[in-house]
């Protein structure tokens, strides 16, 4: 399964890595901000997009809207510190399968991603 | 200020450093920060917006700093790490963007972090607002979480919430 990870910090994207290995997946794709995930989305469709909220350039919830215009089943999870009703309820309106709150941890990251592919009928 | 909003961010300090950091943070007594408060040596620093506004400063020695960053990002790191910045504005980021959940009827938004490395240095803040200090101990060692911050905007309450159809 190929996964993009975006995220501005590299050591959030390297301890989401890291979980993803203990899960078996190796083939990861990173960007950190919305600007450079929709440059890599132009050239490859994975088969996961693990999103963070608060990015420069263009934020998580951009990025979202602007993937979903085109692509409605792309598998999105939100991994973010936005943790406020009001925010969950915005990122799912914008179309995110998922949500994460940090701080994580890699049994919840893990579960919240099994659960998302499962629901969608995609083998994690 | 309200203890409202400072119980947030000790649950918050708890809460990123034992889940993502492995390290249990005892938080003592928060204090009015005094005029000839303590230099630190790395200072991570997150503003808040919208209904509240002010910032968030999480200040270390470059010891501290250097064994919390390593044990967060499972590598080891120094201050001239490449990732070093990036690794403590992200606990930062956490430990802002967990407590305004609890900001109960208010709608505020952080920054991304800013980072200064640079030994013995003061951080200036909002002379306007209380400056509280929240003293943190751990197994790495001491550190501080200093926030200042002015309501602008008084909490919408649940039945506003409700009438407004939110």
């Amino acid at each position: 399964m190929k996964i993009l990870l975006v995220d501005d910090s590299r050591t959030i994207r390297n301890i989401q890595k890291s979980t993803l290995a203990t899960m078996g997946h190796t083939d990861i794709l990173e960007a950190a901000d919305g600007v450079e995930a929709l440059a890599v989305l132009a050239d490859v469709r994975p088969d996961l997009v693990l999103v963070d909220w608060n990015m420069p350039n263009m934020d998580g919830i951009t990025l979202i809207r602007k993937v979903r215009e085109t692509d409605q089943k792309l598998p999105m999870i939100m991994v973010t510190t936005e943790a406020e009703k009001t925010r969950v309820m915005e990122a799912l309106r914008a179309g995110v399968n998922n949500y994460v709150v940090k701080p994580f941890t890699a049994e919840t990251l893990a579960e919240k991603i099994n659960a998302t592919m499962s629901k969608l009928g995609v083998p994690a | 200020m309200d203890v409202r909003y400072i119980n947030p961010f000790i649950a918050s300090i708890k809460n990123v450093f034992s889940t993502m950091v492995q390290t249990e943070v005892t938080v003592g007594k928060p204090v009015l920060k005094p005029t000839n408060d303590r230099a630190v040596d790395v200072s991570s620093v997150i503003g808040l917006s919208g209904d509240i506004v002010g910032a968030v400063v999480l200040g270390f020695s470059c010891d501290v700093a250097c064994k919390l960053a390593s044990t967060f990002a499972g590598i080891e790191m120094t201050l001239d790490h490449a990732d070093f910045s990036d690794a403590i504005g992200e606990l930062a980021n956490m430990v802002a963007g967990n407590a305004k959940k609890d900001f109960t009827g208010h709608d505020v938004s952080i920054s991304l972090p800013s980072v200064i490395v640079g030994k013995g240095h003061h951080v200036s803040q909002l002379k306007t607002s209380p400056r509280l200090v929240i003293p943190c101990s751990s197994a790495a060692g001491s550190f501080d979480v200093e926030i200042a911050m002015v309501v602008k905007k008084a909490p919408v309450t649940e039945t506003e919430v409700a009438v407004a159809g939110v």
